[in-house]
């Protein structure tokens, strides 16, 4: 095992597809002459040359097509947005060709591209640079989602994501890039895609955290261990395919759920995982699954509005003492 | 000096009438520059070639004349964007690349799929949602593909596919391959963002690509002046890129001008823009009542018809007589009754395939 830091996890899983494989280049502001805009591809230009190291312009809808064009035509792009936030500006080339070229020409292209990049909040930025975007992709079939919480995962699944013959949108944090983890380091370690994973052992609650909601949970689940609270994580790590066998799994272990989710509350990941769990573990359930999300209103920029925005450990354990029957 | 007085004045926005020089006055929607004056011997051109053309440009009319009935006798549903009065481009355009060039269009494109290889059959079948359509019945009538042919496919989201063109190009660029790739928008996809920004990276970058307007005068119903200011092939300024405008009514010139184009973009690797102007004959799609185009403008191009032009040409060179052309005529009516025959006959795709191509694995597990 070494110990990386996120950005590192992420540049060794780049780094070692591209050296395996000639088809393979980055596209994206920043990527190249600059190091990345947040080091993430630091030093791969020396390595790879400006052929398969491309600085764009600021034109997210150009170059993630150029991409998805790229990837039709045989190669396989890792295209970078500065965040997701940006990444809107995009949004038709990845809703609307990357995810549906193959089937409306009746199977007839394959497009494996990577769309990668920081998610959701990075601090007081205020509204245009705070959403997160994961289940919004998810809704969109034809796309795989993953978006982890730690760098062995990162390396793993990114890894994965690039060896996918599917468009897949691979989601991190600016917050989390610096987090160092142990990753293996064992030749091509990866993890595929749509396996959750127990990252807590616990028999009295089941929370269920990504991404960097993963770190607020176990915030949460270590004080409510001084309090006797016996909490079990799972990190799904891939938001679409969504693993609900480990989930359901581990719910019917402990009758008791908290979704934490970095999204608003319609319409996103714990929606949808708090239906599919009524619907597969309904007669387990103690108690009806609780949810920690972000309110529905933009991020504000004030600090003591951010954090009070911002899902924090303390809503975790009020929801945990909520579906415990604890207060 | 008085003071104007503002209030008094009506505010408008869009330009009004057709010709947005003459606000307001029935003009022609665009000027067609003028064709070329080479004969085919010239222009490298055998006299099979221009049988053949003939032929496919025929093809092109009748096929899509006939799926307008079938259509209109309710075949058949979704949109049907016809492509008639712009044969001369397909034909041109493919006679002038060669066949591993690359080409990729927008949803009028049923001319596109015939002349790259969907055969009549596989084209009506799709139309018909049938699962011997070129796209398995899943993309209808604006999603004709045959990627084997290098043909990318036809696309609905206006300039959405532009972007896709230029990675086309990229890719061939990064595998050194010397194909073409040969982008074709609408004059309406002119006004989108993604045509500028995939216009300064394919610039900036080299990229072996033919950006090609089809101006057919209207963005729908909108006359190409009263949405877009200046001429189209004139943005190619504000680039550095190098740019062209064409007589899109007139296959030799089409021919003549893309095959020197594609020769500097394949020697040079640089990305061209290049105006083709043309006129559709029919509305945007079937429920176009067209209020917006007069007759006249209309009959004006029915004059010029590509198709027309290249019989009268084959006829008054001498290439081929009165009986040869309607022995072509019967027997590209044949193929495309027989086509539509094959479509009726053919069977709807099985419900399985509505979770196929979805993904490359066949084990995915769909969300329920």
């Amino acid at each position: 095992m070494a110990e990386l830091q996120f950005r590192e996890a992420i540049r060794a899983a780049i780094d070692e597809e591209m050296s395996q494989d000639e088809n393979i280049f980055v596209m994206g502001e920043e990527v190249a002459e600059y190091d990345g805009a947040y080091k993430v591809t630091e030093g791969l230009l020396d390595k790879y040359g400006s052929k398969r190291m491309i600085d764009t312009p600021i034109s997210e809808l150009g170059f993630a097509g150029i991409g998805v064009g790229a990837a039709m035509n045989g190669l396989r792009p890792v295209v970078e947005f500065m965040t997701f936030n940006f990444a809107v500006l995009a949004a038709d080339q990845i809703i609307n060709h990357a995810s549906k070229a193959k089937y409306m020409t009746g199977g007839q292209v394959d497009i494996p591209i990577v769309f990668r990049g920081p998610n959701a909040s990075a601090g007081q930025l205020s509204a245009t640079h705070s959403v997160s975007y994961d289940s919004m992709y998810a809704h969109f079939p034809g796309l795989k989602v993953i978006y982890t919480s730690e760098p062995a995962d990162a390396k793993g699944l990114l890894k994965s994501a690039i060896r996918d013959d599917n468009p897949v949108l691979f989601m991190e944090s600016e917050q989390m890039y610096g987090l160092k983890g142990e990753v293996p380091d064992e030749d091509d370690f990866t993890i595929p895609i749509g396996k959750a994973k127990v990252k807590w052992e616990g028999s009295d609650v089941t929370v269920i955290a990504h991404g960097k909601m993963y770190h607020v949970a176990t915030q949460a689940a270590k004080q409510l261990a001084k309090d006797g609270v016996e909490v079990e994580i799972i990190d799904p790590r891939t938001v679409k395919p969504l693993d609900m066998e480990t989930i359901v799994k581990s719910i019917k272990k402990t009758n008791r759920c908290v979704i934490v989710d970095e999204a608003h509350p319609f319409g996103g990941f714990a929606s949808e995982v708090g239906y599919l769990i009524q619907r597969e573990a309904f007669d387990y359930m103690d108690a009806p699954v609780q949810r920690v999300t972000l309110p529905d209103t933009n991020a504000p920029f004030a600090k003591n509005l951010f954090d009070k925005w911002l899902p924090s450990a303390q809503q975790v354990i009020d929801a945990v003492n909520t579906v415990t029957y604890r207060k | 000096m008085a003071k104007k007085n503002k209030e008094a004045e009506e505010v408008t926005f869009t330009p009004s009438g057709t010709g947005i020089r003459n606000n307001g006055r029935i003009e022609r929607s665009t000027e067609l520059p003028s064709p070329t004056r080479k004969k085919h011997k010239s222009l490298g051109l055998s006299e099979d070639d221009l049988v053949d053309m003939f032929e496919l440009m025929y093809l092109q009319r009748r096929f899509e004349e006939r799926a307008m009935q079938m259509y209109q006798k309710g075949k058949f549903g979704g949109f049907l964007h016809l492509y008639m009065g712009q044969e001369a481009i397909s034909t041109g355009t493919v006679y002038a690349l060669n066949d591993d060039d690359d080409i990729i269009t927008a949803y009028r494109d049923h001319g596109w799929g015939l002349v790259r290889g969907v055969s009549p059959k596989e084209g009506m079948a799709e139309l018909y949602g049938k699962k011997t359509g070129c796209s398995k019945g899943k993309g209808g009538s604006m999603h004709f593909a045959k990627t084997e042919n290098h043909f990318w496919g036809g696309y609905g989201i206006v300039g959405g596919h532009v972007p896709l063109g230029g990675g086309i190009a990229f890719a061939n660029k990064y595998k050194q391959n010397d194909r073409v790739t040969a982008c074709f928008l609408g004059d309406g996809a002119v006004d989108q963002g993604s045509l500028h920004e995939t216009l300064n990276m394919s610039q900036n970058w080299g990229l072996p690509c033919i950006y090609a307007i089809e101006n057919n005068g209207y963005a729908m119903g909108t006359a190409v002046h009263r949405h877009s200011v200046g001429e189209l092939h004139e943005r190619a300024k504000g680039y550095g890129m190098k740019s062209a405008v064409i007589n899109g009514m007139d296959v030799f010139t089409v021919y003549e001008k893309m095959k020197e184009i594609a020769k500097d973009v394949r020697e040079n690797s640089n990305p061209w823009l290049v105006e083709i102007r043309t006129y559709r004959y029919r509305g945007h799609s079937m429920s176009d009542p067209m209020k917006y185009r007069t007759k006249e403008e209309l009959q004006e191009y029915e004059k010029l018809d590509p198709v027309e032009r290249i019989k009268k040409y084959l006829l008054d060179e001498e290439i081929i007589g009165e009986d040869k052309v309607e022995e072509i005529e019967n027997s590209v009516e044949d193929t495309v009754m027989e086509a539509i025959d094959f479509a009726e006959e053919s069977d709807f795709p099985d419900e399985e395939a509505l979770y196929e191509d979805m993904f490359v694995e066949d084990d995915y597990p769909f969300h329920t």
